[in-house]
């Protein structure tokens, strides 16, 4: 906003300039359209809502609908349990996230080493990425929760969540080892060349130069993987453990009502929310301003 | 176009999608009793489609309640009563249609594409809230299974289960009378299926399944190599029984119940049950 006179020609700067009478009207101008345009788009959004909520409410299975998902007698009733399951998901998702990060970050260096000595690494690391991201979250957690206990072998845990979150691991290190990769490359080559000049070796170039860059870059899309990390944790359920859709699925059969569904949902999004914030604090303090640049 | 202009579309539009999508009201009053049995005439019932008794269940369905996950071929327990009832109500098995219908998507609010479910549902007064149920045909008993060789296998008892891992399928009262009959110190494992159930007893994730008697049966005969059953759950003062699923305010409801509790009368349910259905040989856990 620039400044605005209290009153027309109210003000002078110390060298005794004044505006123009031309520019008090074009600022005059400016602040009615401010108005007009705020007070149309308060009316618009006013009226939309209105038009949704009287839509919605005005429909004859509203009342049925409402019954059925937002009944908030019976999603406080549920909400012990629910919360219950959702604290298995998110033990998973911790441990899982931990193990993803790390796995994940290996295969991205794996794969972006220079140098025909490291070819069989390289080759690995592309075809571990191509096959588990392909393959179907399900199926990876059927074959580790079911097909290895059915192995019958001696020594091995047997219970579903450690499985269930070795597919998880297996499966979101694909994911977030092509994030990091994409970081990685993206550092320009500039940075390593200067690094290297300074004496720097490949591996401290890696460590102090490249990678910092890298993750800061790639935080946001991380964030999104972990967000369906969250998520997806709840998978594991087909081997028996209760999560908190599970637990809402179980409620839900008792009287056939959808609420603890939409309870369970509401729990997700409250963790995915500060989650968010969090991550974009962090980046901004180590200085990422997004794809825009810093402040200029 | 200007922006005045493409607001009043919208605005328009908005209102002719409304009244567009505006659903037509259905007097969603309670089934009227029917006042003699010609009021239960084919030709009187309220029908999905005119002719055609339209049925639903679960993709696969089940040994023993259907046979060779084909529900339309007359075989396994649901599927003869199916067709009992709507020979009752004069149908040719030829009219009797069958749909997929998931075991949740039967009592999501709103219309329903078929006439009545049949998917072993219990009924409950929390459940008939949400849809109508016809009268029983079928009294469940919940049973434990294991494998020969378990920690659980010679147990006699309901107490002597609250040290095992037992698992059910999700949804079902098996679930509940896990729960608050055996009332485990394990957190008990829920699978989306039997099947799955079956295959952690296999792996020896878990100790035993809870199972209506019939699917125990069919579980340890046939899906088990060394299947055992424990025993049934003690008799609640309410039995447990399995009835027809319909939408909310069916016309239809009262008349299968009439059809329904004809084919108990005249000894067609228990007919149907001896042929389909084994209940000897299981124990009675104290």
């Amino acid at each position: 906003m620039s400044r605005e006179p209290e009153m027309p020609g109210g003000y002078a700067e110390p060298d005794g300039w004044r505006p123009s009478a031309v520019q008090l009207e074009r600022l005059a101008y400016r602040r009615r359209q401010t108005v007009r345009s705020g007070a149309i788009a308060g009316i618009s959004t006013v009226v939309l809502l209105a038009l949704v909520v009287f839509g919605v409410g005005s429909t004859p299975g509203w009342p049925r609908v409402r019954a059925t998902f937002f009944d908030f007698h019976r999603g406080w009733e549920a909400l012990p349990v629910v919360a219950q399951g959702l604290w298995l998901n998110v033990r998973v998702m911790l441990v899982c996230a931990v193990l993803i990060v790390i796995f994940g970050l290996t295969l991205a260096i794996m794969r972006t080493l220079r140098g025909p000595i490291f070819f069989p690494f390289r080759i690995f690391a592309a075809a571990y990425t191509d096959i588990f991201r392909g393959l179907p979250l399900l199926l990876v957690i059927f074959l580790l929760g079911f097909g290895v206990p059915a192995l019958q072998l001696r020594g091995l845990p047997n219970q579903a969540v450690i499985w269930g979150g070795a597919a998880l691991v297996l499966t979101y290190s694909s994911y977030v080892a092509e994030v990091f990769r994409a970081g990685i490359e993206s550092i320009h080559p500039s940075q390593r060349a200067a690094a290297r000049s300074l004496g720097l070796s490949h591996r401290q170039t890696l460590r102090f130069v490249v990678l910092p860059q890298a993750v800061r870059r790639v935080l946001p899309p991380l964030l999104n993987d972990f967000v369906s990390l969250q998520k997806d944790s709840g998978l594991i359920a087909v081997l028996g453990v209760i999560d908190a859709i599970r637990a809402a699925q179980l409620e839900t059969a008792e009287d056939f009502n959808f609420t603890p569904y939409v309870v369970a949902g509401l729990l997700f999004v409250a963790l995915t929310i500060p989650l968010t914030r969090l991550t974009d604090w962090v980046a901004r303090r180590q200085g990422w301003y997004g794809a825009g640049g810093g402040a200029v | 176009m200007t922006a005045r202009s493409a607001l009043v579309v919208v605005a328009a539009l908005a209102v002719v999608g409304l009244a567009a999508c505006a659903p037509e009201e259905d007097s969603a009053g309670t089934a009227p009793q029917p006042s003699s049995a010609d009021a239960c005439s084919k030709d009187k019932l309220a029908l999905k489609t005119a002719g055609t008794f339209s049925a639903g269940t679960d993709k696969p369905a089940y040994e023993p309640w259907f046979s060779g996950n084909d529900p339309a071929n007359g075989k396994g327990y649901e599927s003869a009563v199916t067709y009992a009832v709507a020979k009752k109500l004069g149908f040719e098995p030829a009219e009797v249609k069958w749909q997929t219908v998931q075991f949740n998507a039967a009592f999501a609010p709103g219309p329903k594409k078929f006439d009545l479910d049949v998917n072993q549902v219990s009924i409950s007064a929390d459940r008939a809230k949400a849809v109508d149920f016809s009268t029983g045909y079928y009294d469940v008993r919940q049973t434990v299974i294991t494998t020969v060789g378990s920690k659980i296998a010679a147990v006699t008892s309901v107490a002597g289960l609250a040290d095992a891992k037992l698992g059910a399928q999700v949804g079902t009262t098996s679930y509940t009378s896990l729960r608050d009959v055996i009332k485990p110190k394990q957190q008990p494992a829920v699978f989306d299926s039997n099947d799955l159930a079956v295959q952690a007893l296999k792996n020896k994730q878990i100790d035993g399944i809870v199972v209506d008697l019939p699917t125990g049966f069919y579980m340890t005969a046939a899906q088990l190599d060394d299947g055992k059953i424990v025993g049934q759950l003690p008799a609640t003062d309410k039995p447990e029984q399995f009835g027809f699923v319909f939408e909310k305010g069916s016309k239809l409801t009262p008349c299968v119940s009439q059809a329904v509790d004809a084919l108990r009368a005249d000894g067609t349910l228990a007919a149907l049950q001896k042929q389909w259905l084994t209940s000897e040989g299981a124990p009675e856990l104290s």
